[in-house]
This record gives C-alpha cells, structure tokens and sequence, in this order.
C-alpha cells in the first residue's frame, strides 16, 4: 500500500510553540491538524514535507463560540462539530447544509475545519460556505495576529495567504440581523465525493423582500475566491422572487470557470452552477421568511 | 497507546501509518487496510471513543492515547450484541469490511441506541462493502439496537 | 427476508454461517494477516506511460539502499526465461516489462526489502528512460490502418480474434423482411471488481526439498499451481498453493498476475519469504477489469410487438495482453446467450477483440463469463423496441417470454436452456412492484414535471461451467473433483476444489451433505484453498461453485449412502434391497426401529464387521463431477428511479428482484448473494467506469475516482423468489453468486431512461452520472470511456 515518505515529527502544546515549531523548521514543515487532506497527499508523495508539527493537543482552538457579535469557529474544530453545532446551525444553516455533504461521517469525525480552509482544495465546500457568509480567517504570527477576509485567503489551488510561520487559528462570521438565511446546495456523483458543483447562499432581506445584501459561494467551478460577486451585484435592490433567483443564478452560471474532469463537462458543470445557485437563494430565502414566522426550516 | 485496555509502547517512524502499527507492530490484524485514499472505512477503529479511518492518521498522533478495534469488541467471552446482530442477520460475506463496520455499529449505537434506517445507512456511508449490498447490514445493526443484552435480551 | 434460525437445519435452510464466528472477532486469515518468520515485502515498479519503449534501467541506486535484499528487472527474469507468462486466454503477458510498457501501470521492476516502507523508499530509487509512443486508447480506432501498434512482439496489428455465433444469413433475412427494426450503439464500460481486498501474495521457496508453497489470493488454486510450474520450471507436485481468507473476489482474482511470480522469483533469489500486497491504484489500473465492449445492436420485430431477431456487432477491447479469463473455446465468453429470454427465430452475433494500450483482462466482475454483456444488450433493445412501438416494457416482454412448455429450449445461438418458468417469475416481480399502480403513479408525476422512471429487466444465466466436452480452460476441462470421509465418531469432513471468496462455502456445502447423510452441519469439516489438501478442480467463478462442486458433492454424499446401506444390512443381517432411507440412517422396511445412524454405520464401517466381499471398510466416497450442460438461472427485476430534472442526479427509490436459481441451499446466503450483485448494479448504472484520457492516463486509479455504491445509494432490496429445478442437477440448484450482478445494470438504466421519456431520450451510455443524465436531456449523451471535456 501507499505509505509516506521519511518525515520528522513534532507535536505543538501550544499556539506560540507551534509558531516556534514552524520557525525553526522553515518552510518545509507542514502543520499536521486532521491530517485528511494531508497524510493521502503524503501517501501517494505529492506532498514531502521535511517536519510535520502536529497540532492536534493544542487546547483551545477546538471551540464554537458566539462574542462580540460573531460566530468564532476554532481551527481545530472538526467537521463533525460543526455539523453539530446547534449555535452555527442557528445562525448560520449554509454550514450545517455544507458539513452534512462533506465528505463523510468518520472522516468528518477528524477533519478539521482550518485544515480544510488551508488545504485549499478548488473544490473545498467549506471555502465556499465562508466565502458567501463573508468570514473573516484570523491568522497567528509570532508578531501578533492578523484577520484576512475568507475572500482573500486564496491565492490559487491548493494556496493561501498563511505564511509558513504562520497558524489559521479561527475563523470569524459576523452574525447578521433577523432578515438574514442561508443555505447551501451541492450534487456530487455519490455521498462522500467531492462536488460537481455546489452553491452556498447568504441573504438578508429588508421588510418588503428586497434584498439588501447577498453573498453567493460558489465550489468546484472555478470562481474567483469561491464567490460570484457577478450575482451578488445582481441580487442587491432586487425582490427576492424566484424570477430573480433564476436570473443570479444564470448569471453565476456565465461568470464562473469549471474545468472538464470526470464529474462532468465544462456545459453541465455551468448549467449546475445556476441551477443550484437558484435553488440555494430560495431556500435561503424561504428560511429568512420562516426566521421572520418564529419557524426553522 | 492503549489499545483494547493493554498499554504499548512501541518506538516507530514518525511516518508509520497508525494501520500498520496496530497491525504490523502489534499484529492485531482485524483492522484492515482496503485503499490508501481514506475511501473503504476498512481500517476503521476508534481513537479517543471515536471511529477513524487509521490509514489517515499516524501512529505518532495516537501516542498516549486509547485505541479499541474489533479484537476489543468481545467483553469475558460474550460477543458484542453488535458482533451476534452480524451473525444472526447475514450482515457479513468475505468479512473484510466487518471489523469497520461493526466499530462504527458500536459507536452509532452507543450514541444513538434506537437508529432509524436512514441514519445506520447515513453511519456507514463512509465505508464500502462490496459483499452484501448493505441490506444486511443494516437489518444487523438494528438487530443489535434492538438486542442491547445481545441474545439473551 | 430469510433470517437464520439458531438451531441449524438438518439440510438445507437458512442457517448461520459458520465461518463468521472468526470474521466478526477479527480473526480471519487474510493474505496480509499472514507473517512469515524471516519474510521479506516485495513493491513493483509501474510504468507511468501507456506506450514507451524503455531505454534503459538503472537499478543502482535502489540496490545500494540499506534495507533492499533484491532489484528484479524484465532482464533478471529473462535470463530465468520468467519475463513472460501465459495468460488464461492463451496469449502471453510481460511479467516485467523488457521491451516496452503497453499500458499505464505494467510491471517493470520489483523491489525486496526488510519492510513495506523501504520497499516503497526504493522504488523512487530507481530510474527507467522511457521513450513515449504514441497511444491507441480507444477501441474503435484500433483497426485503423495507422494506429500504433501495440503488440509488435506479436504482429502488425491490434487485432486478436473474430469470433461469430448464430445464423447470418437467416438473421438478415428477418432483418429484411421485419415491419420494424432498430439499432443503436451501445457501450458496455471498462468497470473493474475492485474486491475489497486487494491482491497480494506470500511465495516461500525452500531450496533444500525445493518445495515452493505460495499463498495468494487465488479464486483457481489448482489451476494456478499449474501455471507456476509452466513459467517457474518447479514440478507441480512440487508446489503447494494455499488461498487463505480472501476479502473478495467477483473474478478479479482469477487470472495469474505479474506481482505473484515476482514474489515467487524474489523469494528464489533470496532464500526468505517474500510478500506483496498491490495498493488501491495498482489493483485499480493493472488488475483484471471487466466489459468494454462497444456494441451495435439490431433487433427486428413485427409491428405488434413479435420479437422475431437480434443481431449485434461487438469490438471488445481487451487491453495490453489478452488476460481474459474464460472456456478456451470461447473468445467472447458466453456472450453467445444475447438471445436473452425470448423466443427468437434467429439471432446472430460477431464479435472482433482488439489490444489497447490499456490494462489487460475483460472477463471478471461477476460477469458469467460476459452473459453481463448480453444481458444488458438485450435487455436495453427490447426496451427501445417498446420506446419505438410505444408499448408498455412489461407487456412486450411478457408477450415474448419463452413458455414453460419450450424447456428444454434451444435458443438460435445453441445454448440449451434447461428449465424456467419465465411468466410466471415477471409476472411476480410486477406484482411484488405494483407495476400498474406505479404507472399509474409515474402518469400523474409527469403532469407535474416530475421525471419518476420504472426499468425492468428480464434475464437468462447460463452458469455452471462446464461440460468437459465443450468448456477448458488452458485444457483443463472444467470439472470438480470432491473427497467425502465420514468419520469413525459420526463427523465427516468435505474436501472441495472451489475456493470461498465470501460465498459462505463452509457453511453451504456442509449443507448439501448433511441433507443427503443426515449429519448436522456443524459436525462436517469443509476443507477448501489448499492444493495439498483438496481434490483438483476449477475453482470458483462463473457461479460454478454450487453446479459443479455443489453437484459432486451431493452425488458423493450419495456414493457413501450406498456404502451406509451395505454396512447397515451387514449390521442389521438383512439384505440391502430390505433397507430403507430416512435422513441420517438406514432401516429395515416394515420394522422402522430396527435401523442404524449413519453415525453407528460409520463405526461399524471402521471396525471388525464382517463385510460383503468386494466392498472395502471405512465410510468414504469422491467423485469428479462433469457437468452435462451448465445451468440456466433466471429473474425479473423491476427498479424504480426519480430523476432531479434540474440537476440529473438519480435517485432508486425501490428495487424488486425475484430470482428463480432452482432449488436453494441455503435461502439466506442465496438472498445475501442477490444483495449484493444488486448494488453492484446501482454501481454500474450510475457511477462505475475506468476512462482513459488520449495520453492512456487511467482516470479511475483510486477509490476517490473509482466509484463504489455506498449503503445511502442503495434502496433497500425487495426480494422474491421462484423455484424451477434445474433437471439435470443432481439437487436441482443452479448458481446464484452472479445472477444480480448481471440482471440489475439494465433494470437502473432502463428506470432511468424511462423517467427521461419526457424528453425523447432513447438511450445513454453507463455511467449514468448526473453529467450524463443532463446531457441526455440535451440530446447530447457523452462517450463514457473518454476523458470529458
């Protein structure tokens, strides 16, 4: 079978001691949280790292809070986690919708949350859902920290603004107002694979049904940062109508890029973007009414 | 580590693969490995009380930490009612997936001991069997949900 | 649904198997579980290139690796006279590559170390100078006067055989004068078995007595002892070929491959124990697969629905080397029984098999040596007959449906079917559906745009083989040997030739005897994947187990109960005429207390009871079973689908199959052995398939690519049963392992091209992924075994 090639090893009991850790080690050593995405890349010797600084007995960076207004994921915290956090659940359901097609039950049982924003896949459901909720990624260096919109997190597949001596620690959403849903679409081959394409949408309606802001998350097809600021603008002033979804979603169909791969041709993949962008802005939108009825959907 | 209540210590590679430990290293061979990609749940045992795929994870990272595989299923001499449930209801064929799927059984009903269908389907949607086309599998794990005791119940 | 009661039956019932009590604690013996004192582990080299001349190796640098024992090269084994091998179909195939490599994944170099991991270390160790040709990936460009040539040691071409069955001119003539006639292209993918288990193999040479013993995975021990001694020159009776617990099969461990000489030569060179176990990929992209094959099929029909011919021209793409694996005598396997269930006036079938630079085999994956493909070919056209005469699939099948009264029936290809009682097995499966409520149901759903789909499938197994006479493999006629002995306490142990791969072999068997003799099954031992330790025969594919081996040990059972009765009359003084049978003893007819067990019969056997001359003591009995014709299983199968019109994603909301394999051994081992081809259906229809880009790169080389049908895409099977005998069983039971593997992908295609009748689609290729949905809808359908674009 597939196994890694020689490493070191090293284990963090701290977030300063990992940033020492990483320092010391310089840029061939790789942080080691869930390992999902890391150890089968080591396997198959498409990632060699020198050092491997294992995070994973850091206290602190696996909690669910809400403070200051925003909802605080830790980086450690796991998919499973998430998925059954009743606090982002209440605020944010894009994130229960996007963790329940997330791989599957054992993996999403050691994923972690940060380890599936850093690995950068094009394809990361995650990287979309935060991406339409306009999460903010705090990031630790040895001279303090920084927070960088998940918006400008990605460089590029498989690439992120972390620096090598630096650690994703959280991540940050702000907690929107009572007119405000979410939710998140995605068709995959089979369960557990990854998407042909998938939609995260995030709406906040004014009183009349116009909506006053939206965010549209987009995996798998090639959008700039995981996002369709093309339908976002389209969306803003606009009544939350079918007739409306449909057309943003056309439009984020015509703006992002798939590439052709065994999931699917270039056309469906397209086709599927502004289907499930439409079907995410409506379910969205209904829970913002639902929200407004007292009800949960 | 502990595994299945014995304490190891063993002094491995960094890079050994927590499947290989277990089975090369304490030749605990119920574990299996099926195919390197984190796909099949083969390798499926519990760290810390929670099912993983152990041919993702290194042995390093389960230092000092408590493993049970299928080998600790059986407690005195009486089988697991999830081990009976597999016997009486044909929920295993070459046996190679058997092992994950009766540790993530264990685990579902530990957590949720009256599973509908859908949510023992949804519990082993991570791991492949290519024998039985779930059906019994399904009918075992409800059969052990509803034996808590095992047969005697 | 049969559950297993927890007294076993005296016979045949549901009863619990017995090799799960060591499954379920972790105690199966694996090929990986086993350590060997001193052993080494073997990795092999693959080529990265589907065509390349190799220029040169340079083993150096791995050799000089601390931890390696051995580097073999095509140029090692070629000095041994080992660099090739023959394969099953009686081609010859690279062990390790000396030439050039043909497909993605050959074998070029082999690597002992201390471990696993060094093992793998070296192999980056070594360096191989590829010059890169160019590739022929697609099947129907194989023929073309220009294509590249990918067995140049054989020929100038990439052809490898026509082969043609039925009556042309007749079928044309039908053809000709048919009210309606229709044709379409049809492409059965490369899928693979992908048993859960990989490969792998332990080979122990001890130079001193010069005994090899290899343990592997192997569905065909004996027939494999033989080949080792054909490539690696040791006596066969030298050679001890043992199958351990094997996690899986479903024909993928059939075939001799490269890795396992490898071991062996390894452990040659070495003078230790040598193991190899292939990784995922490796199983994925250089082990036995099944299907390609591009099929034109025709059938012709009166216009009220008649079937009256089917005719299909087949390019089967058998890869690299041809590996298939199947009854010399036939090429394309049994693909001769396209005629399906129906009663046709003529059929006519050519078939031309072509190399690729793609991994060689074709003949595995429960497939009924290509009965699959049959199926599903015949299965698909009277499907679009109905689409095209706008008749109801049930109907139209039912109005052709061979009668009862036709058995045996001799279909236009020649195959004699030997029992079915077709109508009455579809019109079950209808009923056990609701068919017409859910046509009913599917009606009302169109209204409201909903695309609901309802698939039947209706399909003939011709499994068992075979007949001496006809079916060989490498010469080897494919019969069954069996050894009996009933021991002096009563016990009896059961020496079989075919090889468990999870069919329950252990538990079924010790059934068969103990219906015929009377002992309880958990008092009979059934020894089996040893060739020191069993008779010869076949092994196990091609549901051959039960009707071969099934077959000789009932009719040994039957030879010991004869001895019984000589013993028992010798006993009990009387005549052996005076003797009657009751399950598990011999009594005096008329006096029924006065009668002996079988066990008392068999210590009697054993002691100093004076006996008739001529009939030596002790309770034993063998026989060699030659099939007088293979056994033709059956089953109707409906599936249910709802198909998202947005997105293309399928969904089978039910599936009923009800299968007629005769009389049943075991009911729940019979049921768990349809489950499972049934999802292996779901798998094909809608997820399955190795594609190959232009380059020959596989793009399905690991489970994240190659996709397996998980417990959420599985309905939860509804099951039903017939039960025809087969007339020339000595129990009347035909194979079942493969029956649902190969009636199902039609039933999910049809459902789903049913549900897509709102928008004209008549037909798409397997997989049918949400992209290929969608793009049916579109009128567009993707070619499945080419990278998409």
């Amino acid at each position: 079978m597939q196994v890694p090639s020689h490493v070191e090893y090293e284990k963090a009991k701290s977030v300063e001691h990992a940033l020492e850790l990483l320092t010391r080690f310089g840029p061939e050593a790789r942080v080691l949280a869930g390992g999902h995405s890391l150890i089968p890349m080591m396997k198959l010797r498409l990632a060699q790292p020198e050092t491997l600084i294992d995070i994973n007995g850091i206290s602190g960076l696996s909690r669910i809070t809400v403070a200051d207004g925003e909802l605080r994921i830790g980086a450690l915290v796991r998919h499973g986690q998430l998925l059954a956090s009743a606090v982002a659940a209440g605020h944010f359901p894009v994130l229960r919708d996007a963790e329940q097609v997330i791989a599957d039950p054992i993996v999403r049982n050691w994923g972690t949350i940060g380890g599936s924003l850093c690995q950068a896949d094009p394809s990361e459901d995650l990287s979309a859902a935060f991406g339409a909720l306009r999460a903010i990624a705090v990031i630790q260096g040895r001279d303090g920290s920084r927070r960088v919109p998940v918006r400008e997190f990605h460089l590029g597949p498989y690439e992120t603004v972390v620096a090598p001596a630096e650690l994703l620690t959280e991540l940050r959403v702000p907690i929107a107002g009572d007119g405000s849903g979410s939710a998140y679409e995605k068709v995959s081959r089979r369960v557990g694979d990854w998407s042909i394409a998938a939609a995260g949408a995030v709406l906040t309606l004014s009183s009349d049904g116009t909506v006053t802001e939206a965010g549209i998350g987009l995996a798998a097809v090639g959008a700039g940062h995981f996002v369709s600021t093309a339908a976002e603008d389209f969306l803003r002033g606009q009544p939350a109508t079918d007739a409306v979804f449909g057309q943003a979603g056309q439009v984020a169909a015509e703006h992002c890029q798939p590439a052709a791969d065994q999931r699917g041709p270039v056309d469906y993949k397209r086709h599927l973007t502004g289907e499930l962008t439409t079907r995410a802005l409506r379910r969205a939108a209904i829970r913002v009414r639902a929200r407004a009825g007292g009800q949960t959907v | 580590m502990t595994v299945n209540g014995t304490e190891y210590t063993r002094d491995v590679e960094p890079r050994m693969l927590l499947i290989h430990f277990i089975r090369d290293e304490l030749e605990l061979t119920g574990s299996h490995w099926g195919c390197d990609t984190s796909n099949c749940g083969a390798c499926v045992l519990w760290l810390d009380g929670t099912p993983l795929k152990s041919c993702t994870a290194l042995a390093a990272m389960a230092n000092g930490r408590d493993i049970r595989t299928v080998e600790g299923l059986e407690r005195g001499g009486e089988l697991d009612p999830v081990q009976q449930g597999f016997i009486a209801c044909h929920g295993l064929q070459c046996g190679f997936c058997t092992p994950g799927m009766l540790m993530t059984a264990r685990w579902l009903i530990d957590h949720h001991p009256h599973p509908t269908e859908a949510e023992i389907r949804e519990a082993i949607s991570g791991q492949i069997c290519r024998c039985t086309g779930y059906e019994n599998i399904v009918r075992s794990v409800r059969w052990a949900a509803e034996h808590p005791s095992g047969a005697a119940s | 649904m049969s559950t297993a009661e927890p007294d076993p039956p005296l016979g045949y019932g549901s009863m619990r198997r017995k090799e799960d009590t060591r499954f379920i604690r972790g105690q199966g013996s694996f090929i990986d579980d086993i350590k060997l004192g001193g052993m080494l582990h073997g990795a092999v080299l693959r080529s990265p290139y589907a065509h390349a001349r190799i220029q040169s190796i340079d083993v150096s640098a791995a050799q000089a690796h601390p931890r390696v024992r051995a580097v073999i090269t095509g140029e090692t084994l070629a000095t041994r006279d080992l660099a090739w091998m023959p394969t099953l179909a009686g081609d010859t195939q690279a062990v390790l590559a000396t030439d050039k490599v043909r497909f993605q994944g050959q074998e070029v170099a082999f690597v002992v170390a201390d471990d696993r991991y060094a093992a793998r270390d070296a192999l980056e160790l070594i360096d191989v100078e590829y010059e890169p040709l160019p590739t022929v990936m697609d099947a129907r460009q194989a023929l073309d006067p220009d294509a590249p040539v990918v067995r140049d040691d054989l020929g100038a071409s990439n052809h490898i055989f026509d082969w043609e069955s039925g009556d042309a001119a007749r079928t044309d003539e039908i053809f000709a004068a048919a009210d309606v006639t229709i044709a379409e292209d049809l492409l059965y993918p490369r899928v693979h078995p992908a048993p859960l288990e990989t490969c792998g193999a332990i080979a122990d040479f001890d130079p001193i007595s010069g005994k090899l013993t290899v343990w592997s995975t192997s569905q065909a021990p004996h027939p494999h002892r033989l080949l080792y001694s054909m490539v690696a020159g040791v006596p066969e009776h030298k050679i001890r070929v043992i199958s351990p617990d094997i996690g899986g099969g479903f024909g993928n461990k059939v075939p001799l491959y490269p890795g396992y000489l490898c071991a062996i030569v390894g452990s040659m060179i070495t003078g230790r124990p040598v193991k190899w176990i292939e990784d995922r990929s490796e199983n994925l992209m250089s082990t036995s697969f099944a299907r390609d094959y591009h099929m034109h099929g025709e059938i012709a029909a009166t216009r009220d629905g008649k079937i009256l011919a089917v005719r299909v021209r087949v390019l089967a793409d058998h890869g690299a080397f041809n590996g298939a694996a199947q009854p010399t005598k036939f090429p394309a396997g049994f693909f001769g029984v396209f005629t399906g269930s129906y009663d046709l006036q003529a059929a006519h079938c050519q078939v031309t098999g072509v190399y690729t630079n793609k991994a060689p085999g074709g003949v595995a994956y429960s497939c009924s040596f290509r009965i699959t493909e049959a199926v599903y070919l015949v299965e698909r056209m009277v499907d679009m007959l109905a689409f095209e005469l706008d008749a109801d699939a049930a109907e139209l099948r039912m109005q052709n449906l061979l009668r009862p009264d036709q058995f045996p029936y001799t279909c236009a290809t020649g195959w004699v079917y030997d029992s079915g009682d077709y109508t009455s097995t579809l019109q079950l499966a209808l009923d056990k559906a609701d068919y017409t409520g859910l046509r009913q149901e599917q009606a009302a759903g169109r209204e409201r745009g909903e695309l609901m789909g309802i698939g039947i499938s209706f399909f003939t197994e011709a499994v068992g083989a075979g007949p001496r006479k006809h079916m060989d493999i490498m010469g080897l006629g494919m019969a069954d040997g069996v050894e009996l002995r009933v021991n002096p306490g009563g016990t009896a142990v059961l020496r079989i030739a075919v090889q468990t791969q999870g069919q329950g072999h252990e538990t079924t068997f010790a059934q068969i005897v103990a219906e015929e003799l009377g002992i309880p099954p958990d008092r009979i031992e059934v020894v089996h994947g040893d060739t020191d330790q069993t008779p010869f025969g076949l092994g196990t594919y091609g549901s051959r187990s039960t009707p071969v081996s099934g077959a000789a040990t009932a009719v040994a059972a039957r030879r010991i109960r004869d001895k019984a009765r000589v013993v028992a009359a010798a006993m009990l003084e009387v005549a052996t005429g005076d003797l009657e049978w009751e399950k598990g003893r011999w009594y005096v007819r008329g006096d029924p207390d006065q009668g002996r067990s079988i066990a008392e019969i068999a210590l009697a056997a054993h002691s100093d009871l004076e006996l008739p001359a001529g009939v030596e003591g002790q309770l034993d009995a063998s026989c060699v079973y030659n099939p007088p014709n293979l056994t033709y299983p059956c089953g109707a199968y409906v599936c249910v689908v709802d198909v998202d019109p947005g997105t293309g994603k399928v969904e089978v909301r039910r599936f009923v199959a009800v299968d007629d394999c005769g009389v049943r051994i075991n009911p729940m081992i019979v049921e768990g052995q349809i489950h499972g081809g049934l999802a292996d259906g779901i798998g094909m229809a809608l997820m399955e398939v190795i594609a190959y880009d232009t380059q020959g790169n596989c793009l399905g080389g690991s489970f994240m690519d190659y996709l397996l049908p998980t417990a959420v895409e599985c309905p939860s099977w509804e099951l039903g049963e017939t039960v025809t005998p087969s007339p020339h069983h000595p129990i009347g039971a035909k194979g079942v392992g493969e029956s649902a593997t190969v009636g199902s992908p039609p039933a999910v295609v049809n459902a789903v091209i049913d549900a897509l009748r709102p928008f004209g689609v008549r037909h798409a290729d397997m997989p049918l992924t949400p992209a290929q949905v969608w793009r049916a809808t579109q009128g567009r359908p993707l070619r499945t075994d080419l990278a998409q674009s």
